[in-house]
């Protein structure tokens, strides 16, 4: 995949071009391209380790990219401001922490943030804000509660509502699912996917590649910080491509509700050493 | 996906728009469901938050305000809170007359030793001990939102103990400075030490600065320790003692300025950071991610956090509990938003300190206790009481 936008196409909303970072001698991410384009939504798939955090921290500005630009509605967000850049760009962490004695209100309230002046106090917008984001992501029975008692599901719903209260062109998302039951994993990504219909573009580290073929208008596939396949997941996540990244066998099913994966453990030590080599192969080239 | 439809129950508007939509404010409960057919409550319902800065801010000065004037009439000469606000009277309108303005003087209701016991004594002695207590509680209220760690207090980058190095080399050791400068200048060398060993690695994490300032403070201890073992005897010895535990005994109105000035302006400032403190409640990934610069926001609120209690402590000594204390108790009772939470910490913790102060130089009067003594006695109490009624609660 190209990080420079197709000017005939549809122009990114953000795209990041050759991100690398490394710690000392260590190489994170290895010159990676994404792009998040409005209302679609973009997965992140790779094995732990694989860069998927690193790769939406730098997008966010918590990390500095050792080499490599990200580019937010066509400026290079060096020379945006990082008040300006969180006006456009949310993210909804992977652990949403149990110990902060704050009401639902002010935590949704943070996502106001950058769109405050320092001595102000809460606009009646951003009071607005708090109810419809709340109600956006399903959780306005949630206002009154204290964020150190909810459920994960809650938790993760509620941190929706911030993020969405900031407002953002593009929604960064570290592993959405991870933690909830069945249940709440369907319904956070229910709500991701309402987010980007609204015309917000989404990209998303996530873990399983079943629920990432279903949501995801495209995916990208990390593996030791390089991305070794883009595009549609009908497209990428081939069997081929799944046994040499994560080491199981992988099959498309054709099921009422549409195509769906279906993984088992690979046989013979042979197979997995093959679709490795394939792999180095064309990370080589 | 049958969870679709249990969204569409949940929100049906969002799904038939697909698009945010502006609502009006006040659905604050929870029983009231999205049907918009059912009548709201208008956008009186919200107002509640504002409202109660509102509320709590002007009571905890009125407190402030009370508290000064009834502390002025505690002590061995009786004076009356109407002899005091005369005699205030009597000053202002003098000090205008000397300025060449045309008023009468009204005469002064105290005598001229009373007057001084009042002017010369207590007064500045109480205002001191307001400064000192509104901007400890600052600080310890900024101090545990940046390290994110409740136990933290604004003795935390061993500034208290660089202080009381260079008291005890004024006051044992015979260094020819006056003793608020000598403490203000080791709490500066403190602090210091305690940033370039905590930014060594490059990155100013709330752990590294913890354990680096821990390790600053117990090698000034020592240090401070081995010079009373070593060299203090008598009243040299009572006098180190006094200011170690923290003392507002024999304060003058220089003192009042250097912590006065201190506290006003550092603390507008850091009332500045109000919202920015707020964004680090789910650490330092996601202050960025509200657009904080996370490292330059924490070396210049430690920077002023720590010169503020460096020029709290030249002129009281480490007085300990507030800054860890009040912080916690207004949180719990106003919740955990800076912009509120520090000038309500700010305004209790000058009144706690005014009464932690008369108490130490009344009970066991004509003997002084210290006040440190008198702020964990007070504290320790109090804090117990908050976490077993906010358990309750919760």
């Amino acid at each position: 995949m190209s990080g420079a936008p197709d000017a005939t196409v549809t122009v990114a909303d953000l795209w990041a071009s050759e991100l690398r970072y490394r710690i000392n001698a260590a190489e994170i991410l290895g010159g990676v391209d994404v792009s998040v384009r409005a209302g679609q939504i973009t997965g992140v798939l790779g094995p732990n380790g694989s860069g998927k955090s690193t790769l939406l921290r730098l997008i966010v500005g918590a990390l500095v990219p050792s080499s490599g630009h990200v580019h937010l509605l066509g400026r290079d967000v060096a020379r945006v401001g990082r008040r300006e850049r969180a006006r456009q760009v949310a993210f909804v962490e992977q652990e949403a922490h149990a110990e902060v004695d704050l009401p639902v209100r002010d935590v949704v309230l943070l996502g106001r943030t950058p769109h405050r002046p320092v001595f102000s106090g809460d606009s009646a917008t951003d009071l607005d804000l708090v109810e419809s984001t709340l109600r956006r992501a399903g959780a306005l029975e949630l206002a009154d509660r204290a964020y150190a008692t909810l459920s994960g599901g809650e938790k993760q719903r509620v941190q929706m509502a911030r993020a969405l209260a900031q407002t953002p062109r593009v929604l960064l998302l570290d592993e959405p699912t991870n933690h909830l039951d069945v249940a709440a994993q369907l319904q956070a990504l229910t709500l991701v996917r309402e987010v980007a219909a609204a015309g917000t573009g989404v990209l998303m580290a996530i873990h399983d590649l079943a629920h990432a073929a279903a949501v995801c208008d495209d995916v990208l596939v990390l593996h030791e910080g390089l991305v070794v396949a883009a595009g549609p997941p009908r497209e990428v996540l081939t069997p081929g491509l799944i046994a040499a990244v994560y080491g199981v066998h992988a099959e498309w099913v054709d099921g009422e509700h549409g195509a769906a994966l279906v993984f088992s453990p690979l046989r013979g030590e042979g197979t997995a050493h093959h679709h490795r080599a394939m792999l180095a192969e064309s990370l080589r080239r | 996906m049958t969870r679709l439809d249990v969204e569409a129950a949940r929100a049906p508007q969002e799904l038939r728009s697909g698009a945010p939509s502006a609502r009006p404010a006040g659905a604050t409960s929870a029983a009231a469901g999205p049907d918009p057919a059912v009548p709201r409550p208008g956008p009186g319902a919200t107002p509640r938050r504002p409202g109660r800065i509102l509320l709590w801010l002007p009571a905890a000065i009125a407190v402030l305000v009370v508290s000064l004037l009834v502390s002025l009439t505690i002590g061995p000469a009786q004076i009356t809170v109407a002899e005091i606000v005369g005699s205030a009277w009597h000053h202002v309108l003098a000090w205008l007359h000397g300025l060449g303005l045309g008023v009468d003087v009204p005469p002064n209701p105290l005598t001229e030793i009373r007057d001084a016991i009042i002017w010369s004594g207590r007064a500045p002695r109480l205002a001191t001990g307001a400064f000192v207590g509104a901007g400890l509680a600052l600080c310890g209220g900024v101090m545990q939102a940046i390290t994110r760690n409740p136990l933290a207090d604004p003795y935390l980058l061993g500034v208290s103990s660089g202080a009381a190095l260079g008291a005890v080399a004024v006051l044992l050791l015979g260094l020819g400075l006056a003793l608020p400068v000598a403490a203000f200048g080791g709490a500066l060398l403190a602090l210091g030490a305690t940033l370039a060993l905590a930014g060594l690695g490059g990155r100013l994490s709330p752990n590294r600065t913890v354990l680096a300032g821990i390790a600053v403070a117990q090698a000034c201890s020592a240090l401070v320790s081995f010079t009373i073992f070593a060299g203090a005897r008598g009243d040299a010895y009572r006098e180190i003692i006094n200011w170690l535990m923290g003392s507002l005994a024999g304060r003058t109105w220089a003192s009042v300025a250097i912590a006065g000035i201190a506290t006003v302006v550092i603390g507008v400032v850091l009332l500045g950071f109000g919202r920015t403190l707020d964004a680090f409640a789910f650490g330092d990934t996601s202050a960025a991610s509200l657009g904080v610069h996370v490292v330059r926001t924490r070396w210049v609120l430690l920077t002023l956090t720590a010169l503020l209690t460096g020029a709290l402590v030249s002129v009281s000594g480490a007085i300990g509990f507030v800054g860890l204390v009040l912080p916690h108790v207004v949180r719990l009772l106003i919740g955990g938003r800076h912009l509120r939470l520090l000038p309500v910490a700010a305004f209790g913790g000058a009144t706690f300190l005014i009464w932690a102060d008369t108490a130490a130089r009344t009970v066991f009067a004509p003997q002084e206790v210290p006040v440190g003594i008198l702020t964990a006695a007070i504290g320790a109490p109090v804090f117990a009481w908050l976490l077993v009624r906010s358990r309750r609660t919760a």
